[in-house]
């Protein structure tokens, strides 16, 4: 298992350009979430990596070997890249076994591999079930053993999760990566939901109209995005106009320590968690609007008298907050300070 | 969605192949019809009865076609839209005549009205055996129409039959001028009622012009001009079809439709079907029960029968194999790749469409008696005949059944190591199994009923079910020729029962 680079790879259908320049290295042994709204061209670079697209320009190489190139395309079957789609596509006229032991070599589809990667996604004992005895999630799960059978460089997986309920999700979601990690396989998760990103990436690299417009490890992406687009898209955002200098950044929350020094007009970005709530008279004063309550936590709207800004806070516990309720509100932790 | 990677070698030479031999008869008709020189064209095509020809053969098709649009198109709306007593029952009879061979029907009316015949007689055979090239489709069509349509018509503010008129027969048009375009190419390159029957249209006379002359060429030239006449039959309705959409738009699943009440009108209608079941399906079974009856009196040579059923299915059987594995290829192709060269291999597939089996068979004899005589009346080449005329219908079974199965599944097995080849070998063809072998069990059925071809190309001495039956009914056995035809009817049932039932497992679920 070894890394992937990816670098300068455009493509276009017709005259809808859809990649512009795609550059991404994702290292050995570690998962990358490729992360876009739908239409960016997520699936179409997971598609030239795996040789069922052509580039019209740029290089792929895995594990230090070329497999795209300018006027050269290795052919699926020889990189090595094993794929999980949407939906698992298990093939329907196979067993579990059998499609589990599809891309090993003759003699070794009975052997204690097959076995051995059932286990691996929790489903050892099911190999004689044929496809549609099982549920969306364990065709994911079969889907990924599949993959993962001939032991290839990469491991792609196209929004692997996105046809299962949402309490499956999360617990599919667990099952894949710890067997992902326990193979030590390199994988790049394409996806348009933030949380799963966030959640089950080493490191995240954000596809906006056709370019990576950032790349970081999730908590660095979140705490520090490149700009107000990404900070937006990867989670709620409080985004406020600013004036920095060397002291920090003044708005009307006070003067905020930020990231990165920077002075001259702008916008300060925090995250609703940043923003605490306290009694009235601590900090500065605001009066709640609506409560949007999720069981673990809580967004809360709130605005400031004698000005229209609107605020943003997640509580998580803690005493409940109820709307026209005043409060003070302080900010905890850096900023980030954007120029405009 | 289709894989943009360029088709890979393995697929694209054999469907090359399918292609050449597909347009192979047509290539060398032309080759031979124009041997002679333009003098000899011109002094075809020029005879005035060339021309007359021209004319009853578009008459015929014609007057046909309308008849078959009139009496599918009525058929399917009670069927499909009013509470028709009965209706079940109904639905299985008006279809049924479709697994009634032309010359069948023509030998059960000769056989009780001897001098049965002419444009009249070819007319109303024709018309019976083909009328459910329009009801099916039409009929479907109907089904699958969403009623919210004919709801929001209603209310605003249209009467039923305006709605009907201007919503309802708007959304099935297609179909029925699909099904119209099937019965009139059914009638142009029908040979058997016509010849039976004695009605001079280009089939007719390119037959017996062969048989009667030592010239082949005005045969070949005629030919000819009949391919033409199909392939300007299909432009147009290319042409008229235009694009359309008639999909339904938006999501969710459409509701079934309300049928009307017939209320007075439900003895017309009724009568109105007895009427055509009773021509098309009633008049042959009773015919022919009454000669089957005749005959075992007069006892029937079963060895005779036996060794005709044997020879049928063999080389039926054989025609089904070929024409599937040449169709393997074009209809993987054309359903899992794009671009011009693969548009060319399918449409060259589907030449057989446009080619009577007449014509094929003629260029096939002219072509073994030139360059492979060792084969010439020999069962490789009836059998090639077979491939040539229903590739069409093959390759359309193997798109779409493969179509049928998601892309993803054959990009997964190229991911796990396999190359084109064994991924259509262990993906698309096990997956796409049952409906190619429905589309080779259908051409296996349409050889079986296969007449002219057969008649030219069958290796001396062997005798089938259909060249059998031409031979009795050509002087005037009835009674002999009885057997033959119902023999003929139940082998060619049999593989439509058989069809059926695999399709009800097929949709259970199981594998």
């Amino acid at each position: 298992m070894s890394d992937l680079v990816v670098s300068g790879v455009t493509k276009s259908f017709g005259d809808h350009p859809v990649l512009l320049g795609v550059d991404l290295v994702v290292p050995s042994g570690t998962l990358a979430a490729v992360l876009g709204p739908s239409g960016c061209g997520k699936t179409t670079l997971l598609r030239i990596v795996a040789g069922f697209e052509q580039a019209d320009a740029g290089t792929v190489s895995v594990g230090g070997r070329v497999v795209v190139a300018p006027g050269r395309s290795l052919p699926p079957e020889r990189r090595r890249v094993g794929i999980v789609p949407q939906e698992g596509a298990l093939f329907p006229h196979l067993s579990v076994a059998a499609n589990v032991g599809f891309g090993l070599p003759r003699g070794r589809r009975r052997d204690a591999r097959v076995a051995e990667l059932l286990e691996l996604v929790g489903l050892a004992g099911h190999g004689e079930r044929q496809p549609h005895q099982l549920s969306g999630g364990q065709q994911q799960r079969v889907a990924l053993a599949r993959a993962l059978a001939p032991e290839p460089e990469l491991v792609l997986l196209d929004e692997p999760f996105s046809a299962l309920d949402t309490g499956l999700r999360a617990s599919v979601r667990e099952d894949v990566r710890t067997a992902l990690r326990v193979a030590g396989a390199t994988a790049v998760l394409v996806t348009h939901d933030q949380q799963e990103a966030l959640s089950m990436a080493t490191s995240v690299a954000v596809l906006q109209a056709g370019r990576v417009v950032q790349a970081a490890a999730p908590a660095d992406l979140y705490c520090g995005p490149a700009d107000l687009d990404v900070a937006t898209f990867v989670g709620e955002a409080v985004v406020l106009p600013a004036v920095a200098d060397e002291d920090g950044a003044l708005c009307v929350l006070g003067r905020l320590p930020v990231r990165r020094a920077a002075r001259g007009e702008g916008s300060v970005l925090l995250r609703p968690e940043q923003v605490v709530l306290g009694p009235p008279g601590a900090g500065v004063p605001a009066r709640v609007t609506t409560v949007r309550f999720f069981g673990h936590d809580a967004l809360i709207d709130l605005t400031l008298p004698g000005s229209d800004v609107t605020v943003m806070a997640r509580t998580v516990g803690g005493r409940p907050v109820h709307p026209e309720e005043e409060v003070g509100l302080t900010v905890s932790g850096p900023v980030m300070f954007y120029a405009s | 969605m289709s894989t943009a990677r360029r088709p890979p070698a393995v697929l694209l030479v054999p469907a090359a192949v399918a292609a050449a031999v597909a347009l192979l008869p047509l290539v060398y008709l032309a080759v031979r019809a124009s041997e002679r020189g333009p003098g000899t064209v011109a002094d075809v095509l020029l005879r005035g009865r060339t021309a007359a020809l021209v004319g009853r053969s578009l008459l015929l098709a014609g007057t046909v076609t309308v008849l078959c649009l009139v009496i599918g198109v009525s058929l399917a709306g009670l069927l499909a839209r009013t509470r028709l007593p009965g209706r079940r029952v109904w639905a299985v009879l008006v279809a049924l005549p479709l697994a009634v061979p032309s010359y069948v029907a023509s030998l059960s009316w000769l056989s009780v009205f001897p001098r049965f015949g002419g444009f009249l007689g070819a007319t109303l055979v024709l018309t019976l055996v083909s009328y459910p090239y329009v009801y099916l489709p039409v009929v479907a069509a109907l089904a699958r129409v969403d009623p919210a349509g004919e709801e929001v018509a209603r209310a605003l503010g249209r009467g039923p039959l305006r709605t009907f008129v201007t919503v309802t027969a708007r959304q099935v048009r297609p179909a029925a001028a699909g099904g119209a375009l099937l019965v009139a190419l059914y009638v142009l390159s029908d040979f058997g009622a016509v010849a039976m029957l004695r009605y001079d249209v280009f089939t007719r006379v390119i037959y017996t012009s062969y048989r009667s002359s030592f010239d082949p060429t005005p045969a070949a030239i005629l030919s000819c001009v009949l391919v033409v006449l199909t392939v300007v039959i299909l432009w147009a309705e290319v042409r008229t079809r235009g694009n359309t959409a008639y999909a339904r738009l938006g999501s969710g699943a459409p509701r079934r439709q309300r049928r009307a009440a017939l209320g007075p009108w439900t003895v017309p209608a009724l009568a109105w079907c007895a009427a055509v079941t009773g021509l098309a399906v009633g008049m042959p079974v009773l015919a022919l029960g009454y000669w089957l009856a005749r005959g075992t009196s007069a006892g029937v040579d079963r060895g005779e029968l036996l060794g005709a059923a044997s020879n049928t299915v063999a080389v039926s059987a054989a025609g089904a194999v070929v024409a599937a594995l040449l169709a393997l290829p074009v209809g993987v192709l054309a359903a899992r790749h794009t671009g011009r060269g693969v548009r060319l291999l399918e449409q060259a597939a589907y030449a057989g469409h446009a080619l009577p089996g007449i014509v094929v068979a003629l260029a096939l004899v002219f072509l073994a008696v030139r360059y492979a005589r060792p084969v010439y009346q020999e069962t490789p080449v009836l059998v090639l005949a077979y491939a040539v005329l229903f590739l069409p219908a093959a390759v359309a079974a193997v798109r779409a059944s493969v179509a049928q199965s998601p892309p993803r599944l054959e990009e997964v097995a190229r991911s796990l190591g396999r190359g084109p080849l064994g991924v259509l070998r262990s993906v698309t063809v096990p997956l796409a199994g049952p409906g190619i072998a429905a589309g080779a069990a259908l051409v296996f059925l349409t050889c079986m009923k296969e007449l002219p071809a057969t008649l030219l190309l069958r290796p001396t001495g062997m005798e089938t079910l259909a060249t059998r039956l031409w031979s009795r009914t050509e002087i005037g056995a009835y009674a002999a020729a009885a057997p033959f035809a119902v023999t003929l009817l139940l082998v060619a049932a049999l593989p439509t029962v058989l069809l059926g039932r695999t399709w009800a497992t097929a949709s259970g679920g199981t594998p």
